[in-house]
This record gives structure tokens, sequence and C-alpha cells, in this order.
């Protein structure tokens, strides 16, 4: 994994068959091959025979067709999208939990109730808050609480969709 | 496909496999038993297919490989669980790298046991992941004839590979009610993400038909992708239409014949001058099933500057892994060749092209200057190795099989054996792994016995897989090898004079321990020696006579006797280092 903020890189969307073991051959190709990944994201679609893998791979070291024809090399993997920034909606989930004081308590809940996100857990030294929406935002969300004292930060890994009515262009596919 | 079943019978997972396995054709299995394998063991008494029992499991892998090679159709091996899993990965990986059709079904713990540690369990599939074209746990004994089916299908179609069929000990027990069930061997593989390309982009085609009517420096740079795609008749087609010297790699010894006008010969570290400098200084590159591998091209950056390319390969993966063709075309090699030819020929053949007459002066003027050379050996030396080969290359029939280990005896054994038809050749080219020749020779001389199968050797490879030569005595698989025995892991040697000071580092073996005569005698064979020029034909005619064992020739070779040309590791191809005396500075140079 590389720092999302520095590497130029591009959003892929693989569907692979739902199979033991499919994400250990995506995961053993990216290493096997010095690929990077930034962030990997996996679930099932509504074709129980499929799952849907969002990978955001860095392309600083190795050109998107290479990652892309290597990827589909492995049986499993039945198609392969790009999703353009322009072309996509994207979304992402952020948890943290923060230290609060009394004094800096209110600055903390301001900052959430700007960037509307959610209040899920309240103790007497801490908070747990929940944030969804586009990468840059959660980034944005995520400097601003530098200035505080984190305990645990977890972010899911981007998913992505095609805007309604974009082509968005297949790469590879079997079909 | 050997017969069709379309009514159920009922099987056990174990007879299903085998089942599966004749239904697939296969007539050879090579393979060794062990604990988890062993319900797969008992139907083999009764199967119609020949089980081979090898002496290491690694021997079974490269032994399923040589019968590939030599046949084109997939190799079959089979093994346990745990330490004979591990023992075949040397062999997938080589067959991986060298895109070899194989099959390798392996033993596995029973399914409740599966992560528990158990004993002679490992994660195979885990472990062969990155080294298998694919693999696959079956975890259900009706699952088997589909898993059998998938595997033969991927590893024969698109860019062959081998492909691992992990088999748990409970769905192949025939004492277990839920390994029964009622088989039909499949029609249809079920793999939706499996589609390699079958057709051929004609527009692609036409622009490289255009390249190469255009070129005036063409060189046809064509690698094992010609010979997996059983294409050397359209080759050969291809390049007399076009007028287009070639050049096969170390994977493609064979695939044009040698003795052809337009043969160039090997390119790469250890290829002759005109192959490697042709390629240099050509403008047109059709690269064939090649893949431009560091050790043809050397240092990337300075390889065949001034050379567009075409490459020509079913597996787009390959199109700019290392150098971006100016048009590059999906699909199998021959169907591609055969478009280029009636392409060709509608735009009126020879005629069509730019002349060529300077560029084949050229090249004939560097094979005139530059042949491959080597210096007879002095009274009271042992002997030169080049001089064995060709000799052994003049006494045998045009369609002997050659295997070889890696090393410089394999190197030689390019060089200097003359190959003109397909399929006579089996090597290993990417992993280079030493010991390959004898297990291989036995895999090819499996497939043809009538044929003379020789394994060129050398005495650290034949340290390593020696022990084989039991299983080709006892199998009746008389095999005969040319043992070059120069006391040293002799490219390790020649790597050590010429870029480590001559510091010798842990590379003498030494010529007398083990005494290979007696250890050829003991497993078997007929063991000779050999130690004077004057004793190699005679014992050459003596070793081809004899058919019904195994003979191991022992070639007292030079030590010091080196590979040339040689491009050193990591240098530019122009930079290439012919025989000393070719050389500029030479008493007798050439230049």
């Amino acid at each position: 994994m590389v720092n999302p903020s520095n590497a130029p890189h591009r959003t892929i969307v693989v569907l692979v068959e739902n199979k033991a073991g499919v994400l250990a051959r995506v995961a053993d190709l990216f290493a096997r091959r010095g690929y990077n990944i930034v962030s990997l994201a996996v679930a099932p679609t509504d074709d129980d025979r499929f799952s849907r893998l969002t990978i955001v791979v860095d392309i600083e070291s190795t050109p998107l067709d290479q990652i892309v024809k290597q990827l589909f090399k492995l049986i499993n993997v039945v198609e392969i999208a790009e999703l353009a920034p322009g072309d996509s909606v994207e979304r992402e989930l952020l948890l943290v939990t923060v230290e609060v004081s009394p004094e800096n308590r209110s600055q903390i809940v301001e900052i959430v109730d700007i960037f509307e996100g959610k209040i899920l857990a309240v103790a007497p030294g801490s908070l747990t808050v929940s944030l969804d929406g586009r990468p840059d935002k959660l980034d944005d969300f995520e400097a601003l609480l530098g200035d505080y004292t984190i305990v645990d930060l977890q972010r899911s890994g981007r998913i992505a969709l095609p805007k309604v009515g974009r082509q968005v262009p297949r790469l590879r596919a079997a079909v | 496909m050997s017969e069709t079943n379309a009514s159920p019978i009922r099987l056990n997972g174990a007879q299903a496999l085998i089942k599966s396995l004749e239904m697939e054709g296969v007539e050879v299995v090579f393979g060794y038993p062990g604990g988890a394998i062993l319900p797969v063991y008992d139907p083999i008494i009764d199967a119609k297919l020949r089980h081979v029992l090898v002496r290491h499991e690694q021997g079974a892998g490269h032994a399923a490989e040589g019968y590939a090679h030599a046949t084109g159709k997939p190799g079959v091996c089979m093994v346990t669980s745990g330490p004979a899993a591990t023992n075949v990965v040397t062999p997938l990986a080589d067959a991986y790298l060298d895109s070899v059709p194989m099959v390798c079904i392996t033993g596995q713990v029973a399914l409740a046991a599966i992560g528990t540690d158990a004993f002679q369990e490992c994660d195979t599939t885990g472990i062969t992941r990155s080294i298998t074209k694919h693999n696959m746990l079956v975890t259900r004994a009706e699952d088997i004839p589909m898993a059998i089916k998938e595997a033969f299908h991927i590893a024969t179609t698109g860019r062959p590979g081998p492909v691992l069929v992990d088999i748990p000990k409970d769905i192949v027990d025939a004492n277990n009610p839920a390994a029964y069930f009622d088989f039909v061997y499949p029609t249809e593989v079920n793999l939706p993400g499996y589609a390699p390309e079958t057709g051929v982009d004609a527009v692609a085609v036409d622009r490289a038909v255009e390249l190469m009517r255009a070129a005036e420096r063409p060189v046809l740079y064509v690698g094992g992708g010609v010979l997996k795609s059983r294409g050397a008749e359209a080759l050969l087609r291809l390049a007399e239409l076009g007028d287009l010297p070639v050049v096969t790699t170390l994977m493609a010894r064979g695939a044009f014949p040698d003795s052809h006008e337009l043969c160039l010969g090997m390119p790469g570290m250890h290829g002759n001058y005109t192959a490697v400098t042709a390629m240099q200084q050509s403008d047109l590159l059709i690269a064939m099933g090649s893949r431009f591998d560091d050790r043809v091209t050397g240092k990337v950056g300075a390889f065949a500057p001034d050379a567009k390319i075409i490459h020509v390969d079913v597996d787009p993966a390959e199109h700019g892994k290392v150098r971006r063709p100016d048009v590059a075309i999906v699909g199998d090699c021959r169907v591609v060749m055969e478009a280029m030819v009636a392409e060709l020929e509608a735009a009126g053949g020879p005629s069509a092209f730019a002349d060529h007459t300077p560029w084949r002066q050229q090249l004939s003027g560097w094979q005139e200057t530059y042949p491959l050379t080597y210096q007879p050996s002095q009274p009271g030396e042992y002997l030169k190795p080049q001089y064995v080969l060709e000799r052994l290359r003049d006494a045998c029939p045009a369609d002997t099989i050659v295997a070889s280990g890696v090393g410089q005896h394999q190197m030689w054994a390019s060089q200097y054996w003359n190959f003109d038809h397909p399929y006579t050749w089996i090597n290993s080219g990417g992993l280079g792994t030493m010991g390959f020749s004898i297990p291989a020779a036995i895999g090819a001389k499996a497939a043809f016995p009538d044929r003379m199968v020789w394994a060129v050797d050398g005495d650290g490879c034949f340290q390593m897989t020696g022990q084989e030569l039991i299983t080709a005595a006892i199998e009746r698989i008389p095999i005969k090898v040319a043992l070059l025995n120069n006391a040293y892991l002799g490219m390790v040697r020649q790597w050590q004079e010429l870029f480590y000071d001559e510091r010798y580092s842990e590379v003498h073996l030494g010529y007398d321990l083990p005494d290979y005569v007696k250890w050829a005698e003991s497993m078997g064979c007929v063991g000779f020696r050999v130690e004077e020029p004057d004793e190699v034909d005679v014992t050459i005619a003596k070793a081809n006579q004899i058919n019904d064992r195994p003979v191991v020739v022992e070639f007292r070779c030079l030590s010091e006797e080196k590979v040339y040309p040689m491009v050193p590791a990591g240098g530019s191809n122009d930079d290439i280092l012919v025989d000393p005396s070719q050389r500029a500075d030479s008493p007798e140079g050439a230049q």
C-alpha cells in the first residue's frame, strides 16, 4: 500500500467469479509483479456468481494497460473496466475515534456537523464518528482532525459506479 | 477426446479422476504415490493409461514437461500432498515460464484436516498460485470431472501452461459414501472469465504486412510460441515468401531448419554473432511468439535501437511488457502467420518487397567472418565439448530428440546441434532448471519409444536428477545420456573467470567423484567413459546400438572451455564477445 495522496492513480472495477481464493489471486498478482494497490474494496454483486473489486492502483511504476492485461490473465477475472473520476460516482466510508476534552469537544462536533458526519458513540474522553462521501472530502476531514488526538482511524477504500447514462470503457472482457 | 460417456455410471472420486484422465486421452502419467493420493492409486491398477513411477517428484514434473514438449499434448503428473507437492514446485515454475501445457494432480489432506497443520499438509494452491496458469482445490467428489476438464482446457488453450488440481483424500476415498456419484464427463467448460483469442485482427495484419514490405533489414525473431502453436510450416512459408532472415531463440530451436539459407541461428547472451548483430541492426523485428527475454535483448535500452517492432503473441500482456510494439497482434502464431502469408501472396509475393540484397550480403559477410568456432584440444588435454557435440550430432538420425540440462552444455548443444525438425529440442529456458534433461528425456522417450532420445547433461546437473535413470531402466525407457563432465559448474566457473577475477568460489565438483560409469551401471544402465578424441566416434556408435537399456557416456571435457560468443549480463548486444581467435587483438584475429 502507498500513501494515496501523492501517487498518480486510477480506479478500476474488476468483476470476478465468486470462488474461493479469488481475492488472494488478485493480491498475489499485485505483490508478485510489484504493482501497488492504493485501496481495494470487495463485495458480492447482485448476481451471486460474481463479486466486484474496486481497486485504486498506483500507475507510477507500471502503466495501467500492463496491470489490466496481467489481471485479466487470472482465469476467474471476468471483466475489467476503468472508472474515470469525471464519469463515475465514488464513495468511501471513514470511521474515527478522537480524544475530546471539555475545551475542544464543541470544536470537534462543529467540524463533524460541517462535514455532515455522524457521531456514533460518546464517552467521557472520546467520540467515535462516521463520515461517508467522496474520497477527497474524507481527505479534508482527516486533515482537519490532524489538530486533535486520533485514537483509531479506519477508511473503507473507495467503491465506485459509473454515473447514470455514462459509457464505461471496458478494458477487458471475456464475453 | 477418446470416447464419449453419455449415460452415467456410479463411481467414487478416485475412479472418476482416472476415468476423467482417460476421457482426456491421457496415455501416460508420471507420478509417485503417498498418503493423501493413495486412494487414487488403487484404480490405476485397472486403468488403461500407463503410470511411470519416478524416483523423485521433481522427476515426475520434468518428465511430464518433456512429454509435452515432444508431443504438444499436455503432460500429466500426479503426486501426494505436502513434501511431494513442494517437490513439484520447480517443474511447475519451469512449465509456467516456458508455457508448457501440463496438468499436475496433487493429493491433499482430508477436507476436515485442511488448515490444521495436519501430517503432510501444505497450502499447495497457495504455494503454486504464482507459478501456475491456474490451480484449484476440489471440495466435492462430483466436481472432479469438471475440474479435470477445465484443467486440460486451460492448460492447452491460449498461452499454454501448467494447471494444478489439488484433491483432498476423503473425496476420493472408496470407503466414504459421499465420494460416490453418477459420473458423466462434461462436454463444456464453465469459465466465464476465460476466452483466449482465437481470431485474427485483419487490420493489424494489414499494417504488419505493410511494415514488412517496406523493411530493408528485417529479422523474424521466432520464439517458443511458434512451436506451441504448431506453426513451423506456416513459419517456413512466411519466411520464404517474405525473404525474411530468421533467428530462433533457445525456446524455438528447430522451429525453422538450421540448414535453411534464411536461418541465422540462435540470438541472445550466447547466440552467434550474426543472429545477435542482425537483430541489433535490423529496421524491423517481427517478434513471433517471443517475449523480449533479458537473455535475448541484453540491455533493453540498447536493444535493436532502429527497429520497428511487430509483436505477435497469444498473450496480450506480452505486448509492451518490455518493448513497445509498433504493431501488436494478439493471436495464435500459426493463425496469424497464415493470415500474413495470404496477405503477402495477394500483394504479389517477393516482388512486393523492398530489396533485401544488401542486407542479405551483410548477413552472409558476418556469417563468414564470425562463424561459431573453437580450438581443437591439444594432445594430452581432455575433450572439447563442442567437438563431442558435433560428433554426436553427425552420428544421430535427423529426428533425434535432444533434451538438455542448464549451463554451458546447454548452450553448446543449442549452438552446435543442427536442428532441422521442430520438437527435437527440449530444454529449460525461462527458469533455467539444472537437472532438467534426464527426466525430460524420459518423458519424450515415453512418448516416442521408437525415436532416439539423447539427454545432453553436465556433471552438476547429472548429480541433481541422475537417479531418474533407475526409472528409465526399470520402466524400459532407454534414453541415452551424453554427460559432459568438466569437473566444474562450468557456467558459474566461466562467470567467475570473466567477472570475478578468476576467484573460483565453491564451483569445483571434481572429475572422479562420483564414478559416473559405476553409478550408471548400478542404475541398470550401460556406462562408458571417453577421454580421448579418437574414442568419441566409436563410443557414440556403441551407445547408439544399445536399445534395451539406458546408456550413459561420460565425456571428460576440458574445465577451462568457455561458451562464446557472450554478451555480458546487463551489457548491450553491441558489446558481444566473440571467440578469442576472432577478436581484433588476436594474432589470428579476423579483423
